[in-house]
């Protein structure tokens, strides 16, 4: 399904993608990030063990946003601008329900744009 | 829990610093690593020539690549993968560490086989407190990438915080 800016509507929502990210995914996103804090995969460390265990990495929630978008747009527009902050921390093992809607939609400048809220 | 907590002259002086500029390659293998580690499934981000036929010159980065690094033993922060001399030094006493939250705006699509040049500044340093917490520091910074060709591609602003 291709999408377009004249198809989509605000209050429109987006695919969801769900995720449950293990260890072995977050090994995989500390290597493919470089983000290798010890609380992302070593349950030793004093941060986890005062937490009581290692926590998603707050930018692979974000970059799966990133990719909940990329999805939806199936690389016929251009992400302009992304933001996300972190309201909680995840643990690993636990779904994670990425979840976004079309909020506005305007022309601007000769430019074709929409915003929309994404969260997990 | 940190109960005590003041920004110092010393650490409010430093706001407004600059970072070295720190070169990096951006290569098909680290946005296939970066797109295996996200857990995207598709093609676009890991062969060419899917990118290609949809209109990129390479792999393109997915959102929120910024800031995957190159590493060199000895000079690298052996954690984080940042350059030396990227991230400001705040001797804040503190050493638990989260990540706040990331803003990115992009002027320009990234993609394999280009070469960025960012400049991180310290923007901001703020006080917060939490019921979990205490005495939290947050640290904003706002870094500029440039591409090979000199053009502005993208700004990334992080909140890091401290308690």
């Amino acid at each position: 399904m291709t999408i377009t800016w004249e198809s989509i509507k605000e209050g429109d929502t987006l695919p969801e993608l769900k995720k449950k990210p293990g260890v072995t995914q977050l090994v995989k996103y500390a290597a493919g990030s470089g983000d290798f804090n010890p609380l992302h995969h070593d349950y030793n460390f004093f941060q986890s063990q005062a937490i009581g265990s290692i926590i998603v990495h707050g930018r692979f929630k974000y970059a799966s946003l990133g990719e909940l978008v990329s999805n939806w747009l199936g690389h016929n527009g251009f992400i302009k601008k992304i933001s996300c902050q972190y309201r909680g921390m995840d643990f690993p093992d636990k779904e994670l329900i990425c979840k976004g809607t079309v909020d506005r939609k305007w022309e601007e400048g000769g430019e074709k744009l929409a915003e929309l809220t994404v969260f997990a | 829990m940190a109960e005590q907590f003041e920004l110092t002259q010393e650490m409010k002086d430093k706001i407004g610093w600059k970072s070295q500029p720190w070169t990096y390659e951006v290569t098909t293998t680290s946005v296939r690593a970066f797109a295996r580690g996200v857990g995207y499934t598709d093609p676009i981000y890991f062969d060419v020539d899917a990118a290609k036929k949809a209109g990129y010159r390479n792999l393109p980065a997915p959102p929120s690549y910024l800031g995957t690094t190159v590493f060199i033993p000895g000079q690298t922060d052996d954690t984080f993968s940042f350059p030396p001399g990227y991230s400001p030094e705040i001797d804040s006493g503190m050493t638990g560490l989260l990540d706040g939250g990331t803003e990115v705006e992009y002027f320009d699509t990234i993609c394999a086989g280009d070469t960025l040049t960012a400049v991180n500044r310290l923007t901001d340093l703020s006080v917060k407190e939490s019921k979990s917490l205490g005495k939290m520091l947050v640290v904003s910074t706002e870094a500029t990438y440039k591409n090979q060709d000199d053009k502005v591609v993208a700004i990334q602003r992080s909140q890091i915080i401290f308690y």
